[in-house]
């Protein structure tokens, strides 16, 4: 157990952090949902990120903490699936990467190079071309899509699609991880300038106490998400998705709550961060079928 | 960053376990019933007299002092394995935490010689003289008093809600000793000093668990104080900085949930709803046990842990409540004679939220210190 990043991990680190301050405050001028931002998606290609977990020094644990960082960024890109999953869906795999489930809009597609297309149990990749999709408006703050072609593609094998499915979790789990911290962020401080009856509302225990529930659920989402990214484990991946949609879900809620009519505004950012974790709430069937996920992986053999 | 277990960590897991496997008797299970008893009382001076031969008790004290010096992995790993078969150190696992070091760090050679090396052959058990009735989770209120006379004090008051005072051999209690809000000090006091009154608090708890401890005219010499008067404050916060994480709760909430999982599967009652309660329980025992060794590693590298350790606590309270509430709707008969473990587990986790430290001040501590809220006025 080491919990401080060796030199190649802070190093990467230190400059996602770098390169994200860039991109970590909301144009004032942005009154829409999302906030996309292709010269974020351009620095990440061209500094080679998109291929960190794939380096023996680095790995999946690193990319993992590079999603948590960037999801916490008002501009988005397609970033974690490329850093998380790309790599095991065959080398050189174009990108940006998207999920279809079950037929349904998702971040992404419109532009996406590959797109993996869930149904049920089955998953098939499939390359479209652009007319091949179309995009969807939506209040999800990512820039939605959808296939408007059944392409054919690969079908991938139950052991494959198995994996696929862990490392869709851990980067659903530490995306998720990413957006709680920002939108927990933005509501402590409009706490602690907001007054009301005279005096800070982060003044007031009943508001106090449901923010620091909300800090306990930010690091045990963040912790199980980096755990799972870096043993790889079914169970462990399962566990960390599950309580990341868990968690979101009580999160997002009480963080509307404290912003109250401001967090409804297009003029805070609050959104970005709260819808973009909704369009994850429902990704792989949701918190319920990652809890049947961990109720099989995770309590095999005896005591 | 990584998850890994170094290979010395994982011996010494394996050689307790094996302990464990070797000196936990075939009634162990009814023993771990009450964690104040008697028996176990009696079962944890033998158990705790094994340990110290076997070099488990006090590994990570110094080898001065009976230890070797262990680095803190160790003591949370032997703590983690206690904890999780049920504590048969019983009420000594505080001596070996955080009594011990703390005696070192500021007991007189006198009061050293005298308490420390009974502590580190497990022979001897001490109680914590803090809440009063009507100083609890505001402890500085406290109105036992120490009043001087000459070479010795005189100490009157009550405590309450005190763990194994029945059979403790010494009390670490807290007095007044001036009427400022931190004119407190700390007294070494024998439990068998003429004045002092137990009388155990029947609990759900289990037996022996809490008591009302009474001081009358109880007279100790000045020789029994512990650092100066009124320096109980800054003594108790380094003190406490050892236990800063607690008790590794989540080890035994881990363990018992699966057992609860195991009864279901072989009486063919794990179904869909109760997978997915475990599931969520299963989640809160492990944000609670990679915290928890978040703030070992910072401990490890001589840095002390800061206020995400109040994060932890309070993550460790969740995962008892998740999996006491598990075992109450899906294995309701654990706790109607059916298991023992689970019934010990159940009362254990009861009071995580309450014993050392309310879990609501731990909220508090985590927005003012953590999140750096502005504070509530006063």
């Amino acid at each position: 157990m080491d919990f401080t990043l060796n030199d190649d991990q802070g190093a990467v680190v230190d400059a996602i952090d770098k390169l994200a301050r860039q991109f970590d405050t909301k144009p004032t001028d942005f009154d829409g949902f999302a906030l996309y931002s292709a010269e974020l998606e351009h620095e990440l290609v061209e500094s080679g990120y998109f291929d960190i977990a794939t380096f023996p020094e680095m790995g999946p644990l690193t990319a993992a903490l590079a999603v948590e960082r960037l999801a916490r960024s008002p501009f988005t890109c397609e970033a974690a699936l490329s850093m998380l999953l790309r790599h095991h869906l065959g080398e050189d795999l174009p990108r940006p990467v998207a999920i279809v489930e079950d037929g349904r809009p998702g971040r992404f597609v419109a532009g996406a190079k590959s797109v993996l297309v869930i149904d049920g149990e089955r998953m098939r990749l499939v390359h479209p071309e652009a007319s091949d999709t179309r995009i969807v408006e939506s209040i999800y703050a990512y820039p939605m899509g959808e296939l408007v072609a059944d392409l054919p593609g690969r079908e991938l094998s139950t052991g494959e699609a198995e994996n696929v499915r862990t490392w869709l979790r851990v980067a659903c789990a530490a995306e998720i991880a990413g957006l709680m911290q920002a939108s927990l962020g933005a509501t402590i401080e409009h706490l602690g300038v907001r007054k009301q009856f005279g005096r800070p509302l982060g003044t007031f225990q009943a508001l106090r106490h449901r923010m620091a529930e909300c800090a306990v659920l930010v690091g045990g989402v963040r912790r199980l998400a980096l755990r799972a990214a870096w043993s790889g484990d079914g169970g462990d991946a399962a566990l960390a998705a599950m309580h990341a949609q868990d968690s979101a879900n009580r999160l997002n809620y009480d963080v509307h709550q404290m912003m109250g009519a401001m967090g409804m505004t297009l003029e805070m950012p609050l959104h970005l961060w709260t819808y973009r974790t909704k369009a994850l709430l429902s990704e792989l069937g949701g918190r319920t079928v990652q809890g049947q996920a961990v109720a099989q992986h995770c309590f095999k053999g005896a005591n | 960053m990584n998850f890994e277990w170094k290979d010395e960590q994982k011996q010494f897991r394996a050689h307790v376990r094996e302990f464990l496997a070797a000196n936990l008797p075939a009634d162990w299970e009814q023993i771990a019933h009450g964690p104040g008893s008697a028996v176990q009382t009696e079962f944890s001076k033998a158990f705790c007299g094994k340990l110290a031969d076997a070099g488990l008790l006090v590994p990570h004290w110094p080898a001065d002092w009976g230890g070797r010096d262990a680095d803190p992995w160790i003591a949370f790993i032997l703590a983690e394995e206690m904890w999780a078969a049920g504590e048969p150190r019983g009420g000594q696992y505080m001596n070996v935490n955080w009594i011990g070091p703390t005696l070192m760090r500021f007991g007189s050679e006198e009061q050293k010689q005298r308490y420390i090396p009974p502590m580190a052959r497990g022979e001897t058990l001490w109680c914590q003289g803090f809440s009063e009735p009507e100083a609890g989770s505001d402890l500085s209120s406290l109105r036992t008093r120490a009043d001087r006379h000459g070479d010795r004090y005189r100490i009157n008051g009550q405590k309450i809600w005190t763990s194994y005072a029945s059979h403790a051999d010494t009390c670490f209690l807290l007095a007044r000793t001036s009427p400022d809000k931190r004119g407190i000090s700390i007294f070494l006091l024998p439990m068998d000093t003429p004045g002092i009154t137990v009388r155990q608090i029947p609990s759900i708890i289990g037996e022996g668990d809490i008591h009302e401890v009474f001081f009358d005219d109880v007279e100790v010499p000045a020789s029994a104080l512990l650092g100066g008067e009124g320096e109980a404050w800054s003594i108790i916060r380094i003190a406490l900085s050892l236990e800063r994480v607690g008790i590794p709760r989540f080890a035994l909430a881990t363990r018992m949930l699966k057992r609860a999982v195991n009864t279901l599967k072989n009486k063919k009652r794990f179904g869909e709803s109760a997978g997915q309660q475990a599931a969520r329980a299963l989640a809160a025992c492990e944000v609670a046990r990679l915290g928890s060794y978040e703030i070992i590693d910072q401990r490890s590298r001589g840095q002390v842990p800061g206020p995400e350790a109040s994060v932890i606590r309070f993550a460790t309270v969740t995962a008892e409540r998740l999996v006491a509430e598990f075992v109450v709707e899906h294995v309701p008969e654990a706790l109607a004679g059916q298991d023992p473990l689970l019934l010990a587990h159940h009362q254990r986790a009861i009071v995580a939220g309450i014993a050392s430290g309310a879990a609501e001040i731990q909220l508090n501590l985590i927005a003012s210190e953590f999140l750096e809220m502005p504070r509530e006025p006063r």
